[in-house]
Protein backbone atom coordinates (compact mmCIF):
# COMPACT_ATOMS: atom_id res chain seq x y z
CA UNK A 1 0.00 0.00 0.00
CA UNK A 2 2.68 2.54 0.71
CA UNK A 3 4.75 2.30 -2.04
CA UNK A 4 1.19 2.98 -4.37
CA UNK A 5 0.87 6.21 -2.55
CA UNK A 6 4.39 6.96 -3.02
CA UNK A 7 4.42 6.61 -6.51
CA UNK A 8 0.51 8.66 -6.73
CA UNK A 9 2.40 12.41 -7.98
CA UNK A 10 0.93 15.47 -5.97
CA UNK A 11 1.74 17.65 -9.10
CA UNK A 12 -1.54 15.62 -10.49
CA UNK A 13 -3.75 15.82 -7.66
CA UNK A 14 -5.42 19.39 -8.99
CA UNK A 15 -8.04 18.77 -11.53
CA UNK A 16 -6.98 21.60 -13.89
CA UNK A 17 -2.91 19.85 -13.98
CA UNK A 18 -4.67 16.48 -14.54
CA UNK A 19 -6.46 17.90 -17.23
CA UNK A 20 -3.43 19.52 -18.87
CA UNK A 21 -1.42 16.31 -18.90
CA UNK A 22 -4.11 14.33 -19.99
CA UNK A 23 -4.43 16.50 -23.36
CA UNK A 24 -0.23 16.70 -23.61
CA UNK A 25 0.13 13.34 -23.46
CA UNK A 26 -1.94 12.83 -26.38
CA UNK A 27 -1.23 15.76 -28.59
CA UNK A 28 1.32 16.67 -30.68
CA UNK A 29 1.40 20.31 -28.81
CA UNK A 30 -1.84 22.58 -28.08
CA UNK A 31 -2.13 26.49 -27.39
CA UNK A 32 -2.91 28.17 -24.51
CA UNK A 33 -6.47 28.94 -25.81
CA UNK A 34 -7.41 25.48 -26.97
CA UNK A 35 -6.56 24.47 -23.69
CA UNK A 36 -8.36 27.05 -21.88
CA UNK A 37 -11.30 26.14 -24.45
CA UNK A 38 -11.01 22.45 -23.55
CA UNK A 39 -10.97 22.81 -19.75
CA UNK A 40 -13.18 25.69 -19.15
CA UNK A 41 -10.81 27.69 -16.44
CA UNK A 42 -9.91 31.18 -16.67
CA UNK A 43 -6.24 32.37 -17.89
CA UNK A 44 -5.40 33.18 -14.60
CA UNK A 45 -5.75 29.93 -13.09
CA UNK A 46 -5.10 28.24 -16.45
CA UNK A 47 -1.43 30.26 -16.31
CA UNK A 48 -0.62 29.21 -12.82
CA UNK A 49 -1.23 26.02 -13.02
CA UNK A 50 0.78 25.51 -16.16
CA UNK A 51 4.16 27.52 -14.45
CA UNK A 52 3.85 24.87 -11.75
CA UNK A 53 4.14 22.08 -14.37
CA UNK A 54 6.51 24.24 -15.86
CA UNK A 55 8.64 24.28 -13.00
CA UNK A 56 9.05 20.41 -12.65
CA UNK A 57 9.66 20.35 -15.78
CA UNK A 58 6.79 18.31 -16.96
CA UNK A 59 5.97 20.83 -20.03
CA UNK A 60 7.77 22.67 -22.09
CA UNK A 61 6.86 25.72 -23.38
CA UNK A 62 7.37 27.63 -26.66
CA UNK A 63 6.68 31.09 -27.83
CA UNK A 64 5.86 31.63 -31.50
CA UNK A 65 4.94 34.35 -33.85
CA UNK A 66 1.76 33.06 -36.02
CA UNK A 67 0.45 35.78 -38.52
CA UNK A 68 2.49 38.30 -36.20
CA UNK A 69 -0.06 37.06 -33.69
CA UNK A 70 1.71 35.53 -29.91
CA UNK A 71 1.18 32.21 -29.79
CA UNK A 72 2.61 30.08 -26.82
CA UNK A 73 2.44 26.45 -27.19
CA UNK A 74 2.79 23.61 -24.70
CA UNK A 75 4.45 20.15 -25.10
CA UNK A 76 4.88 17.67 -22.44
CA UNK A 77 8.53 17.18 -21.58
CA UNK A 78 9.74 13.27 -21.57
CA UNK A 79 10.00 13.37 -17.89
CA UNK A 80 6.39 14.46 -17.75
CA UNK A 81 5.10 11.18 -19.56
CA UNK A 82 6.50 9.13 -17.40
CA UNK A 83 5.41 11.06 -14.28
CA UNK A 84 1.90 10.58 -15.51
CA UNK A 85 1.94 6.94 -16.78
CA UNK A 86 3.37 6.48 -13.19
CA UNK A 87 0.46 8.34 -11.63
CA UNK A 88 -1.99 6.87 -13.66
CA UNK A 89 -0.78 3.43 -12.73
CA UNK A 90 -0.74 3.98 -9.32
CA UNK A 91 -4.43 5.07 -9.70
CA UNK A 92 -5.20 2.03 -11.14
CA UNK A 93 -3.36 -0.52 -8.67
CA UNK A 94 -5.04 1.65 -5.84
CA UNK A 95 -8.51 1.01 -7.29
CA UNK A 96 -7.91 -2.58 -7.91
CA UNK B 1 -9.85 5.25 1.51
CA UNK B 2 -13.53 5.06 0.18
CA UNK B 3 -13.42 8.73 -0.49
CA UNK B 4 -9.95 8.81 -1.84
CA UNK B 5 -11.16 5.93 -4.32
CA UNK B 6 -14.06 8.23 -5.46
CA UNK B 7 -11.74 10.65 -5.71
CA UNK B 8 -9.46 8.83 -8.01
CA UNK B 9 -12.38 7.06 -9.71
CA UNK B 10 -13.30 10.64 -10.56
CA UNK B 11 -9.71 11.85 -11.87
CA UNK B 12 -9.78 8.80 -14.45
CA UNK B 13 -13.14 10.28 -15.87
CA UNK B 14 -11.41 13.58 -15.91
CA UNK B 15 -8.25 11.63 -17.94
CA UNK B 16 -10.07 9.94 -20.39
CA UNK B 17 -12.57 12.73 -21.47
CA UNK B 18 -9.82 15.28 -21.53
CA UNK B 19 -7.90 12.80 -24.10
CA UNK B 20 -10.79 11.92 -26.00
CA UNK B 21 -12.05 15.65 -26.20
CA UNK B 22 -8.90 17.30 -26.95
CA UNK B 23 -7.76 15.59 -30.49
CA UNK B 24 -11.60 15.58 -31.93
CA UNK B 25 -13.47 18.36 -33.67
CA UNK B 26 -16.73 17.60 -31.36
CA UNK B 27 -19.31 20.33 -32.90
CA UNK B 28 -20.46 18.77 -35.76
CA UNK B 29 -24.03 19.66 -35.97
CA UNK B 30 -26.52 16.83 -36.15
CA UNK B 31 -28.89 19.27 -37.78
CA UNK B 32 -26.85 19.85 -40.56
CA UNK B 33 -27.11 16.42 -41.46
CA UNK B 34 -30.64 16.19 -41.32
CA UNK B 35 -30.98 19.40 -43.69
CA UNK B 36 -27.83 18.08 -46.00
CA UNK B 37 -29.68 14.76 -46.43
CA UNK B 38 -33.05 16.88 -47.79
CA UNK B 39 -30.89 18.90 -49.99
CA UNK B 40 -29.80 15.71 -51.13
CA UNK B 41 -32.89 13.85 -52.06
CA UNK B 42 -34.83 16.87 -53.47
CA UNK B 43 -31.58 17.35 -55.99
CA UNK B 44 -31.93 13.60 -56.97
CA UNK B 45 -35.60 14.19 -57.47
CA UNK B 46 -34.40 16.81 -59.68
CA UNK B 47 -31.56 15.13 -61.19
CA UNK B 48 -33.98 12.36 -61.99
CA UNK B 49 -36.50 14.49 -63.82
CA UNK B 50 -33.50 15.90 -65.74
CA UNK B 51 -31.84 12.57 -66.57
CA UNK B 52 -35.05 10.25 -67.29
CA UNK B 53 -37.67 11.27 -69.56
CA UNK B 54 -39.97 8.19 -68.87
CA UNK B 55 -41.56 7.80 -65.05
CA UNK B 56 -41.13 4.44 -64.89
CA UNK B 57 -38.91 4.51 -60.98
CA UNK B 58 -35.95 2.83 -59.87
CA UNK B 59 -36.09 1.08 -63.43
CA UNK B 60 -32.91 0.68 -65.40
CA UNK B 61 -32.43 3.19 -67.83
CA UNK B 62 -29.51 3.92 -69.86
CA UNK B 63 -29.28 7.38 -70.58
CA UNK B 64 -26.77 9.55 -72.56
CA UNK B 65 -26.68 13.42 -72.29
CA UNK B 66 -26.78 16.37 -74.30
CA UNK B 67 -24.19 19.67 -73.44
CA UNK B 68 -26.60 20.77 -71.79
CA UNK B 69 -28.43 18.45 -69.77
CA UNK B 70 -24.31 18.25 -68.40
CA UNK B 71 -24.13 21.40 -67.60
CA UNK B 72 -27.57 21.57 -65.85
CA UNK B 73 -26.35 18.13 -63.77
CA UNK B 74 -23.38 19.94 -62.86
CA UNK B 75 -25.01 23.67 -61.62
CA UNK B 76 -27.58 20.86 -59.87
CA UNK B 77 -24.44 19.36 -58.07
CA UNK B 78 -23.00 22.17 -57.20
CA UNK B 79 -25.53 24.28 -56.04
CA UNK B 80 -26.31 21.17 -53.97
CA UNK B 81 -23.08 20.82 -52.53
CA UNK B 82 -22.98 24.73 -51.99
CA UNK B 83 -26.08 24.90 -49.78
CA UNK B 84 -25.42 21.26 -48.27
CA UNK B 85 -21.33 22.59 -47.28
CA UNK B 86 -23.42 26.38 -46.49
CA UNK B 87 -25.95 25.20 -44.20
CA UNK B 88 -23.70 22.51 -42.35
CA UNK B 89 -21.03 25.58 -41.66
CA UNK B 90 -23.91 27.23 -40.06
CA UNK B 91 -25.28 25.28 -37.66
CA UNK B 92 -21.95 23.90 -36.73
CA UNK B 93 -20.56 27.59 -35.95
CA UNK B 94 -23.50 27.67 -33.32
CA UNK B 95 -23.04 25.01 -31.91
CA UNK B 96 -19.14 25.23 -31.63
CA UNK B 97 -19.84 28.38 -30.01
CA UNK B 98 -21.85 26.73 -27.43
CA UNK B 99 -19.43 24.04 -26.70
CA UNK B 100 -16.79 26.92 -26.40
CA UNK B 101 -15.19 25.30 -29.17
CA UNK B 102 -13.81 27.67 -31.87
CA UNK B 103 -14.07 26.57 -35.72
CA UNK B 104 -10.86 27.06 -36.98
CA UNK B 105 -9.06 25.88 -34.22
CA UNK B 106 -6.24 22.79 -34.40
CA UNK B 107 -9.23 20.27 -33.88
CA UNK B 108 -11.29 21.33 -36.90
CA UNK B 109 -8.11 22.07 -39.04
CA UNK B 110 -6.64 18.01 -38.22
CA UNK B 111 -10.34 17.20 -39.24
CA UNK B 112 -10.45 19.24 -42.45
CA UNK B 113 -6.96 18.14 -43.51
CA UNK B 114 -7.96 14.65 -43.25
CA UNK B 115 -11.64 15.08 -44.26
CA UNK B 116 -11.34 17.38 -47.98
CA UNK B 117 -8.26 15.24 -50.14
CA UNK B 118 -10.56 12.15 -50.08
CA UNK B 119 -13.24 14.43 -51.20
CA UNK B 120 -11.82 16.89 -53.21
CA UNK B 121 -10.20 13.99 -55.40
CA UNK B 122 -13.68 12.72 -55.88
CA UNK B 123 -15.07 15.42 -56.90
CA UNK B 124 -12.35 15.96 -59.55
CA UNK B 125 -12.56 12.83 -60.58
CA UNK B 126 -16.67 12.71 -61.56
CA UNK B 127 -15.65 16.03 -63.53
CA UNK B 128 -13.64 14.76 -65.36
CA UNK B 129 -15.94 11.35 -65.90
CA UNK B 130 -18.86 13.71 -66.36
CA UNK B 131 -16.87 15.70 -69.18
CA UNK B 132 -15.95 12.87 -70.61
CA UNK B 133 -19.88 11.24 -70.99
CA UNK B 134 -19.24 8.42 -68.05
CA UNK B 135 -22.08 9.19 -66.37
CA UNK B 136 -23.33 6.28 -64.93
CA UNK B 137 -20.11 6.10 -62.70
CA UNK B 138 -20.82 9.56 -61.45
CA UNK B 139 -23.34 8.73 -58.15
CA UNK B 140 -21.96 5.35 -57.00
CA UNK B 141 -18.35 7.39 -56.95
CA UNK B 142 -19.61 10.52 -54.80
CA UNK B 143 -20.94 8.24 -52.84
CA UNK B 144 -17.48 5.89 -52.34
CA UNK B 145 -15.26 9.18 -52.39
CA UNK B 146 -17.19 10.82 -49.31
CA UNK B 147 -17.97 7.59 -47.33
CA UNK B 148 -13.66 7.33 -47.35
CA UNK B 149 -13.15 10.83 -46.50
CA UNK B 150 -15.85 10.15 -43.53
CA UNK B 151 -13.84 6.53 -42.43
CA UNK B 152 -10.45 8.88 -43.02
CA UNK B 153 -12.08 12.19 -40.73
CA UNK B 154 -14.00 10.25 -37.64
CA UNK B 155 -11.14 10.01 -35.68
CA UNK B 156 -11.35 13.87 -35.24
CA UNK B 157 -14.49 14.06 -34.98
CA UNK B 158 -17.57 12.98 -33.58
CA UNK B 159 -17.21 9.05 -33.39
CA UNK B 160 -20.27 8.10 -35.27
CA UNK B 161 -19.18 9.68 -38.40
CA UNK B 162 -17.19 6.13 -39.15
CA UNK B 163 -20.24 4.05 -39.14
CA UNK B 164 -21.79 7.00 -41.93
CA UNK B 165 -18.91 6.42 -43.59
CA UNK B 166 -19.35 2.58 -43.99
CA UNK B 167 -22.59 2.80 -44.97
CA UNK B 168 -21.77 5.11 -47.76
CA UNK B 169 -18.63 2.84 -48.43
CA UNK B 170 -21.12 0.20 -49.07
CA UNK B 171 -23.99 1.99 -51.08
CA UNK B 172 -20.94 2.79 -53.46
CA UNK B 173 -19.67 -0.06 -54.19
CA UNK B 174 -23.42 -1.41 -54.18
CA UNK B 175 -24.25 1.15 -57.19
CA UNK B 176 -20.85 0.34 -59.23
CA UNK B 177 -22.54 -3.54 -58.93
CA UNK B 178 -25.96 -2.46 -59.87
CA UNK B 179 -24.96 0.27 -62.31
CA UNK B 180 -28.18 1.74 -63.84
CA UNK B 181 -29.92 2.32 -60.40
CA UNK B 182 -26.88 4.97 -59.10
CA UNK B 183 -29.31 7.35 -58.60
CA UNK B 184 -31.54 5.79 -56.32
CA UNK B 185 -28.30 4.45 -54.06
CA UNK B 186 -27.05 8.21 -53.85
CA UNK B 187 -30.90 9.43 -52.76
CA UNK B 188 -30.26 6.14 -50.09
CA UNK B 189 -26.72 7.82 -49.29
CA UNK B 190 -27.09 10.88 -49.19
CA UNK B 191 -30.69 11.33 -48.31
CA UNK B 192 -31.73 8.73 -46.13
CA UNK B 193 -28.49 8.01 -44.56
CA UNK B 194 -27.63 11.39 -43.80
CA UNK B 195 -31.27 12.11 -42.52
CA UNK B 196 -31.23 9.31 -40.10
CA UNK B 197 -27.76 9.99 -38.89
CA UNK B 198 -28.60 13.48 -38.27
CA UNK B 199 -31.57 12.66 -35.83
CA UNK B 200 -29.31 10.46 -34.09
CA UNK B 201 -26.65 12.60 -33.41
CA UNK B 202 -28.93 15.64 -32.55
CA UNK B 203 -31.07 13.38 -30.16
CA UNK B 204 -27.54 12.30 -28.77
CA UNK B 205 -25.44 15.26 -28.33
CA UNK B 206 -27.55 18.07 -29.34
CA UNK B 207 -31.01 17.89 -27.67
Amino acid sequence: MKSIIEDLNKAFENKVRLGVMSILVVNEFKDFNSLKELLQVTDGNLSSHIKSLEKLEYVDVEKKFVDRKPRTEYRVTKQGRLAFKKHIAAIEKLLK
Amino acid sequence: MENAKEKYIEDLKVIRSMMDRSGRFISLSGMAGVIAGCIALLTSYLAYDLVYEGRDYFSYRQFSATSTEILLLLILGSSAILSALGAGYWLTTRKAKRNGQSVWGSESKQFMASFFPALITGGLLVLILLVKGFLGLIAPLCLLFYGLALVNASKYTLKETRGLGVIEIILGLLGIYFIGYGLAFWALGFGLAHIGYGIYMHLKYDA
